[in-house]
């Protein structure tokens, strides 16, 4: 495994070869618009196609007005074919022919405008139609995704993944498609017809051809890189004011608003560094662009004017030529800006791929064997927990706890080790134990959170790894540690579990987690919004509505760790009284670090360093007279002494 | 919500109002602005002249020379000194490109790091009630992607569009000067290319508001989910979630579509006009040719004004885009500066030097909507008075949502107070400078919070002084000292986004090691050690009593035993203060504090075996 520090595990860059190779993973996505694929290319074909004809009708005026014997010299097959129409009606120094042509150009233009209609809409539409596919693709793949994966990355590294990677992946399969399209026709078609005017003209003109791309390229390459600079610049800029205005409350606390406009001053400063050094390039680079096609005129204008004078070609042809250049101007340009496109689509769909490519560690059971389950099962019922919890032996690592190096750090020590705990369906179970014991991670393991080893976790006699993820956690109702609130309303919160739950149940719920009291003093009720995160709850409100959210899915299981932390003791008490109807159908865990929350429980297990030291009933414990019963004395003792 | 959507405000093309108060950036580089301007000159006169120079060479070269009316060596000869005019044409215009660029790029890039360094500073002094409502996402485009568009007016938009209307400027010029009636004929197209640019505006503009619309709700969407993913997976929300996004996406996809439509129409219709303008110089001016009023290399020239013509038009949207883009987000930047930031530092204030730590709060009333006269119903706090002497520990207690966390933030001056006053060692707070105030204060908040860098980093902040042997001390006073020596790289351990390898109580304590190790005047315990175990909660009083006997403490607790210690114990009830006084007298005053203590203590007191407290069936006084 490729990981680093407990943190975060800077994924490993893509080679050119593997990120070129990542392209190739667009064609599924392409595949379902094949017909659209080839409609738009069809229309760039036929665009190429009239667009090779406005130069020739204004050479073909050119040379009437000028007096010239030929609407044009010979142009090959296909530029006889396509000059068929005017060549009968050519007359030298006749208006008629004039109007002609003006009328021909016009109507070609329009035909022209018509393909140019097309392959845009169909081309940049499906471009669009892939990246709505891949954008929910991804959210599709992040939703699968275990917490091992976001402890790993930073959530602006995996959005800017879905933000700025996607966009330049969807250049490749729009703008990169059209117009390497458009480009590899235009071009064709025009120095086709070009060299029949004059070959040696063409050689020249299109000598500046080659440059403009290698120059386009070259500058494109440095460009990009020092783009990925200032994106990289960028994010670090951002994150820096992320954190500031995350962590407002405790840097104003701090006054730290000094050391905080130093700190920022620092990425400011490097973001401008890094923006100087791509002006300087891109101060040279679009002049640059401007006198190379420049000189394909002066070309043009020079070397065409001898051949005119020297009688080689017609003044009509020099035009002709002029226009072909004008409209080759773009492609040229394209030429290399389009590599540029593929270039750094490649490097995005490599980091795009870094979240589609990752696998869940913890990993549903496949739908077949889901299917076979439920046949066994007899009929479509599906499997329910009854909600027996067994611990069989159970030691486990945090899998993001490895070294710098890769390897685990001096065999590092297990979180937990050697559990072996039977819950029956039902029953209380209280945990107790110091922080950073392990109880949190107990608790993640039985909702598949982390991957406990296989065979060491069982629900109702069942490896948890046997049940289908959704089964299992539709039948959890959990209380974590650390309230995450959307900003949504309270109601829409405390709902989150049971999508379009009727209103009296969400009461019921709150009631239940005696929020339904601080309800009653919102203005807006169940309708409140509660900012980020429950910014504009109070301590307590939040961790009340995070257990509503559990107790309205009317779960098998209740897990709530340390669930009362925020919620003073008359307020713990009731709701404590309520959940216990609540509770009597459902195995509970209760995690908490007060004695007088936890002893009513059916069972009580002490968890010290990972280890299970104790368990058994308060009483039970209470004569063992071991951890617990310190622990009881210590909190009877501070009481004690107050009284005394 | 007020600020809920501002993405969706679409700013004008121009607003005379933003435009000069964005000028007033660009002041202290004004001499760089003028010579970019100048240079804009220079590339319109450059660019006028190219196709001039076909004209010169085709009428009195290579026509002639066609038609024998000149010697082919002359005609040669003039032929190549109008080439290398026009090849010093192409290398003026290079530089007159390249210095423009770096200038006008360069003066930008000023200008903008003094508009983020502004914004990053406004946002440290506005009041929390703009964070409470303000997504965080939200602010960090202000800063981002805001100042970026800023930056993408001035770098190419302005620049490129005065290029462009001087190049226009000087075609027109040219083109009546060389024959007025094509001139005219040609611009006769232009009043169509107006109309056609104006409706396509008109489609695009929708199109475009919806785009930024949708693109911020993805956004602020995936960004919410990714950080709550675990809720929504333990939650069964993953369907639910795609459904949400899907609606977002294809809102995105349809707006995007409307635009390419747009688009795909717009380009090929200019592109149209244009040759529509060429199809008329050819048929009016070919008569005249046929006539020999006109010589055909002015046609030619018209042809090429003509098509360069038009494309700046064609760009026209573009940079429409751009200076509407730019205009929305100035609005936007400046109505964030134009929040105002109420807490700031008196012109004088006062001297603030080893305080005594005497707190005050004079009939304070307050509500988080800021409004001078809130409903009833929004007071949070109402009347609340109390006098903390110095040295003295005060315990806050009271149902949770009854205004104790409040209480401290209006301290620390996080929110301003509607009526009455608070005042520290007898001087009103508002008289300090807040950053002077805070400096006193060590506050442990109820939700930890980490940073993302090392524990030790975290300990220290930003504050200059503190080592880290003060760092690994304060962590020790806490009771991480064992699990800090098992860590391999000890105190500078990274710590990821918000702490997230870390249990809870390992965050909370971290943030307790960070305020014992700033030694403040004053210590302000908010729930400081609610997810922490009793072992380590008492060797922290200890740590609390050796390092804080004599200092003011204020401290809240939802955990009895941890006040009853207190000095005074303050009751919070229904956003008013209740009752205070020692725990003795309260117990003996027999009101709520008596109750939630007989309450807690129930079951130890049977077990104790001391008489049952008072009827606790009665329910507690309701809100008046
Ligand atoms: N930023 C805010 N904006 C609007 N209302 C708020 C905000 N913060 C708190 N409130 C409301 O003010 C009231 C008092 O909140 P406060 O945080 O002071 O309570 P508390 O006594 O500390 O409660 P707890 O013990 O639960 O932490 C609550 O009803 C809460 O909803
Ligand atoms: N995602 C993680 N990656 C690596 N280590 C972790 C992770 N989460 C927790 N740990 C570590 O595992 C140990 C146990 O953590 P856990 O959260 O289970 O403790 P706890 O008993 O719940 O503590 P508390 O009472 O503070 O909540 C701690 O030392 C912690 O630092
Ligand atoms: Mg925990």
């Amino acid at each position: 495994m490729s990981a680093a520090a407990p943190t975060i595990a800077e994924p490993r860059a893509a080679t050119r070869r593997e990120a070129w190779r990542s392209l190739l993973k667009l064609l599924p996505y392409l595949a379902r618009h094949k017909k659209g694929v080839a409609a738009g290319l069809l229309a760039v074909i036929l665009m190429g196609l009239a667009g090779t004809l406005p130069p020739l009708y204004i050479g073909a005026i050119v040379n009437s007005l000028s007096g010239h014997k030929h609407a044009m010299s010979r142009l090959g097959p296909l530029g006889d074919a396509l000059m068929r129409f005017l060549v009968p009606f050519y007359r030298p120094s006749d208006y008629r022919t004039v109007l002609l042509c003006c009328v021909l150009l016009v109507a070609v233009i329009a035909i022209k405008g018509l393909f140019s209609y097309i392959s845009r809409w169909v081309l940049i539409g499906i471009s669009r139609d892939v990246e709505y596919d891949l954008r929910d693709g991804l959210l599709a793949h992040l939703l699968a995704l275990d917490p091992e994966f976001y402890v790993r990355n930073r959530t602006g590294d995996l959005m800017s993944r879905a933000t700025n990677d996607l966009s330049s992946v969807r250049m490749v399969l729009g703008p990169g498609l059209m117009y390497s399209a458009n480009t590899i026709v235009t071009m064709l078609l025009a120095i086709l017809l070009m060299a029949r005017l004059s070959p040696a003209l063409t050689l020249w003109v299109l000598a500046p051809v080659p440059v403009v791309a290698v120059v386009v390229q070259f500058f494109g390459r440095r460009i990009h890189v020092l783009y990925e600079k200032i994106q990289a610049m960028l994010a670090v800029l951002s994150a820096r004011v992320q954190e500031n205005l995350t962590g407002m409350r405790v840097l104003r606390a701090y006054a730290q608003e000094p050391a905080e406009m130093a700190a920022f001053d620092q990425p400011n400063r490097q973001y401008v560094a890094r923006n100087m050094e791509l002006i300087t390039l891109l101060a040279l680079f679009m002049p640059t662009l401007q006198v190379l096609t420049g000189v394909t005129f002066l070309l043009v204008l020079w070397l065409g004017g001898r051949l005119v004078m020297l009688d080689r070609i017609s003044l009509g042809a020099l035009v002709a030529f002029y226009t072909y250049m004008a409209q080759l101007v773009w492609p040229m340009i394209a030429l290399g800006w389009v590599t540029n496109i593929f270039q750094r689509g490649a490097a995005s769909m490599g980091r795009l791929d870094y979240i589609l490519a990752a696998t869940p560690r913890i990993r549903d059971v496949t739908e077949p064997e889901a299917a076979a389950e439920a046949e066994a099962e007899a009929g479509a019922r599906k499997p329910v927990v009854r909600g027996e919890i067994e611990f069989r032996h159970l030691t486990f690592r945090y899998p993001t706890t490895l070294s710098r190096d890769g390897h685990e750090e001096r065999e590092s020590r297990p979180v937990l080790e050697d559990i072996t705990l039977k819950i029956p369906a039902g029953s209380v179970i209280a945990i107790v134990g110091p922080t950073g014991s392990g109880k949190s991670t107990l608790a993640a393991l039985i909702a598949r959170l982390w991957e406990a080893p296989r065979g060491t976790l069982l629900i109702d006699g069942r490896p948890v790894t046997d049940w289908p993820l959704g089964a299992l956690r539709r039948a959890i109702g959990f209380v974590p540690q650390d309230t995450f609130l959307f900003s949504d309303t309270l109601s829409g919160n405390i709902a989150l579990g049971v999508p379009g739950a009727p209103l009296d149940r969400i009461v019921e719920a709150a009631e239940v987690a005696g929020l339904a009291g601080d309800v009653a003093d919102f203005p807006q009720k169940y309708e409140t919004l509660v900012g980020e995160r429950g910014i504009t709850l109070s301590g307590g409100q939040k961790q009340r509505t995070a257990l509503a959210r559990a107790v309205a899915r009317d779960p098998r299981i209740l897990i709530l760790d340390d669930a009362f932390a925020s919620v003073d003791s008359e307020t713990e008490e009731r709701i404590l009284e309520r959940l216990e109807s609540v509770m009597r159908r459902r195995t509970t865990i209760l995690i908490s670090h007060r004695v007088s929350t936890v002893r009513r429980a059916d069972r009580i297990v002490v968890l010290e360093h990972g280890r299970v030291v104790e368990q058994g009933t308060h009483e039970e414990l209470m004569a063992h007279g071991g951890a617990y019963a310190e622990l009881y004395q210590k909190q009877l003792l501070e009481e004690e002494l107050e009284r005394a | 919500m007020s600020a809920q959507h501002e993405e969706e405000k679409l700013g004008k093309i121009y607003d005379t109002r933003l435009v000069r108060r964005l000028g007033g950036y660009f002041k202290p580089y004004w001499k760089r602005v003028t010579v970019a301007l100048a240079i804009s000159f220079a590339v319109a006169g450059l660019s006028a002249a190219m196709p001039y120079l076909f004209h010169v060479g085709i009428d009195y070269a290579i026509d002639p020379v066609v038609h024998h009316k000149l010697a082919l060596g002359a005609g040669l000869r003039l032929l190549g000194w109008v080439s290398l005019a026009y090849l010093a044409a192409l290398v003026l215009s290079f530089a007159a490109l390249y210095g423009q660029v770096l200038i006008m790029q360069t003066v930008g890039q000023n200008v903008m790091y003094d508009l983020r360094r502004e914004i990053f500073g406004h946002m440290q002094k506005l009041p929390f009630g703009y964070f409470d409502h303000t997504p965080v996402g939200r602010l960090i485009t202000r800063v981002t992607t805001d100042v970026n568009a800023l930056n993408d007016l001035f770098a190419s938009g302005v620049v490129s569009m005065l290029n462009d209307a001087f190049v226009l400027v000087g075609f027109v010029g040219v083109m009546l000067w060389l024959n007025w009636r094509l001139a005219l004929l040609t611009l006769a197209v232009l009043p169509l290319i107006m109309g056609v640019t104006w409706v396509f505006r008109g489609y695009v503009r929708d199109a475009d508001r919806r785009i930024r619309v949708s693109i911020a709700r993805i956004n602020s969407f995936l960004q919410e989910h990714i950080s709550g993913m675990s809720v929504v997976q333990l939650f069964n929300r993953e369907r639910k979630a795609r459904e949400l996004f899907e609606e977002r996406n294809r809102a995105y996809l349809e707006a995007y579509k409307d635009a390419i439509m747009a688009y795909a129409l717009f380009y090929p219709s200019v592109e149209f006009l244009a040759f529509l303008a060429i199809a008329l110089v050819f048929w009016y001016g070919g008569g005249q040719v046929l006539t020999g009023a006109v010589q055909i290399g002015i046609l030619v020239a018209f042809m090429q004004y003509a098509q360069r013509f038009f494309r700046p038009i064609q760009d026209l949207s573009e940079k429409f885009n751009i200076m509407q883009t730019a205009m929305a987000s100035s609005e936007r930047i400046f109505r964030l500066l134009d929040e105002p930031a109420p807490v700031l530092a008196p012109a004088q204030p006062a001297r603030l030097a080893g305080i005594r730590g005497e707190i005050e709060f004079r009939n304070v009333w307050f509500s988080y909507r800021n409004a001078a006269n809130p409903a009833e119903e929004d007071w949070v706090l109402r009347d609340v008075s109390f006098h903390i002497h110095p040295g003295e520990m005060i315990a806050v207690v009271g149902h949770t949502g009854a205004g104790k966390t409040t209480t401290i933030q209006l301290l620390l001056r996080f929110y301003e107070i509607q009526r009455g006053q608070i005042l520290l060692d007898g001087v009103d707070i508002r008289q300090f400078d807040p950053l002077d105030l805070r400096r006193h204060f060590g506050v442990v908040l109820q939700d930890p919070f980490l940073f993302s860098g090392t524990i030790e980093s975290n300990v220290r902040l930003g504050t200059e002084g503190i080592d880290s042997a003060r760092v690994g001390a304060a962590l020790r006073e806490v009771g991480l000292g064992p699990w800090i020596d098992k860590l391999p790289n000890g105190i500078a351990t990274p710590v990821s986004e918000r702490g997230a390898t870390f249990s809870v109580g390992q965050r909370q304590l971290i943030s307790f090691a960070r305020a014992l190790a700033h030694r403040p005047e004053i210590l302000i315990l908010d729930e400081a050690t609610s997810s922490v175990d009793t072992q380590t909660e008492l060797l922290i009083r200890e740590a609390l009593e050796r390092m804080f006997s004599g200092r003011t403490s204020i401290v809240i607790a939802h955990r009895l035993s941890t006040v009853q210690r207190a000095d005074r114990i303050l009751v919070f009830h229904r956003s008013r203060l209740r009752e205070q006084g020692t725990h003795q007298q309260l117990l003996a005053l027999g009101g709520i504090y008596s109750r939630l203590y007989q309450l807690q203590y129930r079951d130890q007191e049977v077990r104790v075996g001391s008489v049952a407290g008072p009827d606790l069936s009665a329910p507690l006084p309701a809100s008046d």
